[in-house]
């Protein structure tokens, strides 16, 4: 039998974007629809059956200090890290793009040295930043009590902890952004600064603001993107370092989600925190895309 | 004016600049012609001050600007890829020079409307803006951004961009070539035309000879970082100093015929009429002023014909298997191929050439019949 040509076509067509598009269905569509409709219900993993409870889920969270305490805890955690793994990355980004002029060796030892912690395994790393930052034997403290401070307890202070935690995380994801900072400044065509410098933008200050920051425009559109995501999702660090502790100091929304659903076996309410994680990030991705979209000059 | 004076650029052990000097009177067309590498972009940064030299020094209007930045030289400049701001609109393009020059920072900042001084100096910069746009005829895309224009429309952009504040010198780096061949030929004229209206100059680097020969006062042929020869177009098509200046000139590429050994020129130019000097040489002969003619001194079997409307480009071969290009005009009528037939040309047009320095060599006229 002869297909026509059109039909033919629309079979490639299937053939192509058919088997990513059915994972995308089993894997993750599929799977919220059912996340969201079990955040309504009593469900317990291993249980025969549940009770549709309503919004009872949502009550708790609002109510219950703990959950409230998880997810203001990722809002200060991403405040903080977003912003300064972004500006961190730029300034190390330019600065290493200058560097790399000079004395290109040297540049990318250092380059290699900020991608290190993208590349490691971030709970090997855990490993050492727990030594690191050990009270009496850490490095850190030894380093402090040698100038003849007495360092704090980094990661059991309640007050502390998140802190440490963010630090850790900008120190995580400086390394990438500015990987993408540095792709971002090779593209910028030299004959652009040449042009800056002749109509009389060529000092630093007006250079970047003329030149550098305009172009990287999309770089950092798309940087803030994975950092934000990122910062959201934080979760490794959390239970390999304080297990959201002490007192639930360093609790955050992936790390109840998780304890909620997989050590108590409360499936119902962690699907109920997985939905409120799931729509603030949508929600920080949708602002992000509908503001600063309009404001990005694509070449 | 412009005085380049024994300039020298190396990068590392590459010298790009070979001791190079040049003078571009005031108000005058300057062309850089060379092939890609040969160091006339070089050059062209070193006047703009994107770049320092090693050695040498470059005046402008009597003044050494070594150590003046490119603000203070007072000069602008027009890049290949035109080097637009694609965030800002034409009008803020065009507007740039002026605003950096002479608004402070809060005058261009959003703060500067509140300010009324603020307001004055930015709308007499807008009206500038204005005026020279509609001196290079794009008016109507002063609110677009680069990335919604053609390259056509860039370039006047860019050329308006350059205008706006004056310049005592305009530096013209490739502007044409990535146009295409029909805008080129336009934006050639009009190019040529603010250099007579603006009165300041202009320095044009290209690659491509036409472009160079038609819009210049004077040309600087660049091979290999040294300049190889300056003069008026006219004087590079009909008195090449060298062998690679005449290679590169001149739409036709012209044909170079090496005498024999013992010196001399090759025998087929014999009964032309011209003696040269002694010592082994190479004759060039451009294929335009080479025609047919019934009793010519150069004879040969019509090889090919390329027929091109206006003319017809020949290969002839001559004696010792030699091929001469040579042009009929487009209604001439061949003999046909294999025929023998008879070529002319005036003995002023052969260049003899020194066949190892490649220097021009002058030749004597023996007074013999030439031209049929």
């Amino acid at each position: 039998m002869r297909l026509s040509r059109t039909s033919r076509s629309t079979l490639t067509d299937i053939w192509l974007a058919g088997p990513a598009t059915l994972a995308m269905i089993v894997l993750i569509f599929i799977p919220v629809v059912i996340v969201a409709l079990m955040s309504f219900t009593d469900y317990q993993f291993g249980a025969r059956s549940f009770n549709w409870i309503g919004g009872q889920n949502y009550i708790v969270m609002l109510t219950d200090p703990t959950a409230r305490r998880a997810v203001t805890n990722t809002l200060v955690y991403a405040a903080i890290v977003i912003p300064a793994s972004i500006f961190l990355g730029l300034i190390v980004a330019l600065g290493l793009h200058r560097l790399a002029q000079k004395s290109p060796r040297f540049a990318s030892g250092l380059r290699a040295a900020y991608f290190l912690p993208v590349a490691a395994t971030i709970v090997a790393m855990a490993v050492v930043w727990q030594m690191l930052l050990h009270p009496s034997l850490g490095l850190v403290n030894q380093l402090l009590a040698a100038v003849g401070q007495q360092g704090p307890a980094w990661l059991s202070d309640r007050g502390l902890v998140l802190y440490t935690l963010t630090v850790i995380g900008i120190w995580q994801s400086v390394g990438y952004n500015m990987v993408l900072f540095l792709a971002g400044l090779a593209a910028i065509p030299e004959d652009l600064y040449d042009a800056a410098q002749l109509d009389g933008a060529g000092s630093g200050w007006n250079r970047f603001w003329t030149v550098t920051w305009p172009m990287l425009g999309p770089t950092t559109l798309f940087v803030t993107v994975i950092t934000a995501t990122g910062a959201f999702r934080v979760f490794e660090t959390v239970a390999t370092l304080t297990k959201g502790g002490p007192a639930f100091a360093s609790d955050v929304l992936v790390y109840a989600m998780y304890r909620e659903g997989f050590v108590y076996f409360k499936a119902g309410y962690s699907s109920a925190l997985t939905i409120v994680f799931f729509l603030l990030v949508l929600l920080v991705t949708a602002l992000k895309f509908g503001i600063l979209e309009k404001k990005v000059h694509y070449r | 004016m412009i005085e380049i004076d024994a300039v020298t650029r190396r990068f590392g052990e590459n010298t790009v600049l070979d001791g190079v000097s040049l003078v571009a009177e005031e108000g005058s067309f300057l062309a850089l012609l060379g092939p890609s590498g040969c160091g006339k972009s070089t050059l062209l940064r070193l006047i703009a001050g994107l770049d320092d030299p090693d050695a040498g020094c470059v005046r402008i209007k009597g003044r050494d600007i070594a150590g003046l930045s490119a603000v203070e030289r007072n000069v602008a400049m027009v890049f290949q890829s035109y080097a637009l701001y694609p965030h800002l609109t034409v009008a803020e393009n065009i507007g740039l020079p002026l605003a950096m020059r002479e608004l402070s920072r809060i005058d261009r900042s959003p703060l500067g409307r509140l300010f009324p001084a603020s307001r004055v100096r930015r709308s007499d910069t807008q009206a500038r803006v204005k005026k020279v746009a509609a001196s290079v005829g794009i008016s109507d895309l002063l609110n677009r951004k680069p990335g919604a224009l053609s390259g056509g429309q860039k370039q006047r952009v860019a050329l308006a961009r350059a205008l706006v504040r004056d310049p005592s010198v305009f530096l013209l780096d490739e502007p044409l070539s990535n146009l295409d061949a029909k805008l080129r030929v336009q934006m050639r004229a009009e190019i040529v035309a603010l250099n007579r209206a603006t009165g300041r100059t202009f320095v044009h680097v290209t690659h491509d000879q036409v472009e160079a020969m038609s819009m210049a006062d004077r040309v600087a042929v660049m091979l290999g970082g040294r300049v190889a020869q300056f003069g008026t177009p006219r004087q590079l098509y009909e008195t090449p100093a060298s062998r690679d200046v005449a290679a590169f000139v001149g739409t036709h590429p012209i044909t170079f015929v090496p005498g024999p050994q013992s010196g001399g020129l090759h025998p087929i130019f014999h009964n032309v009429g011209i003696a040269a000097p002694g010592g082994p040489v190479i004759t060039g002969i451009r294929p335009e002023h080479l025609t047919p003619a019934p009793h010519g001194p150069i004879t040969g079997r019509l090889h090919t014909i390329e027929y091109q409307g206006a003319e017809m480009l020949l290969n002839v071969i001559c004696d010792g298997g030699i091929t001469l290009r040579a042009t009929a005009t487009g209604d001439w009528q061949p003999p046909a191929p294999g025929s023998e037939i008879h070529l002319a040309c005036a003995p002023a047009h052969l260049h003899v050439f020194n066949a190892a320095s490649g220097k021009r060599l002058e030749t004597t006229h023996t007074g013999a019949p030439s031209c049929a």
